[in-house]
């Protein structure tokens, strides 16, 4: 998968290409964890992400409970409509970040 | 009717994808189906390759059906591996704030919402899950 984190002071831009499912999650997580060491902020950038199953809702949410954890923050930017109806339907739209 | 049988693990579900995708495209299957279906097929098979032979390993078939009228696809998943049920699964709450939410349970929840239709049944040794979605 490609990916491609971006770090500006504490805060780290992850981007990633393709799909957020159950092949690709397990990669995408194991990735970012060496990039989210120091950072307080994150923004998740899904403008090439093409649909996500629960396997990328289950990156979203152990993220979102992290930055909770620690009092940082993590945001959701350039979701798609396919994305955005999972985000809904799940719940998640309201407790995740979403811009 | 068409099928495909491969190992049971994370690798076969592009393939699958795949097979199912070719069976839609002479059938103008609008976009936000084909994504619907794709998200399914990732989490019913998903849900087999980690869950029906482990530790063991196994096959899984996947059969399809197009109908024209109404257009729609029928799609059948079908492993030897443990029984289960997956209709059964508690529902998640979705309303619950994030530090109290947990995964167990959406995949099988978005399959519900957005397939027309969903059935299990387990016979001679073999779990056997279809769903139906018309477009």
């Amino acid at each position: 998968m490609t990916i491609a984190f971006e770090k500006n002071g504490t805060t780290l831009t992850v981007k990633p290409e393709g799909r957020m499912d159950t092949a690709t999650s397990p990669e995408l997580n194991q990735r970012m964890q060496p990039e989210l060491q120091g950072m307080n902020a994150v923004i998740m950038d899904l403008e090439k992400v093409d649909y996500v199953s629960s396997g990328g809702l289950r990156l979203l949410l152990e993220l979102e409970q992290r930055m909770e954890e620690c009092g940082g923050s993590l945001k959701i930017i350039h979701v798609n409509s396919y994305i955005i109806e999972v985000l809904d339907m799940t719940g998640f739209i309201d407790i995740l970040h979403i811009e | 009717m068409k099928e495909i049988t491969l190992p049971a693990n994370t690798d076969s579900i592009e393939a699958v994808t795949h097979f199912v995708n070719e069976q839609l495209e002479p059938m103008s299957c609008p976009e936000r189906t084909r994504i619907q279906l794709s998200v399914a097929i990732d989490e019913l098979f998903g849900n087999i390759a980690n869950y029906a032979y482990v530790p063991e390993e196994g096959q899984a078939t996947v059969r399809v059906e197009t109908e024209d009228n109404p257009r729609g696809i029928i799609i059948t998943f079908i492993d030897s591996g443990t029984p289960y049920n997956p209709l059964e699964a508690k529902e998640p709450d979705t309303t619950l704030p994030a530090r109290q939410r947990r995964i167990g349970g959406l995949g099988i929840f978005m399959v519900k919402k957005t397939m027309d239709d969903i059935t299990y049944e387990y016979k001679d040794g073999q779990n056997i899950l279809t769903v139906r979605k018309n477009f």
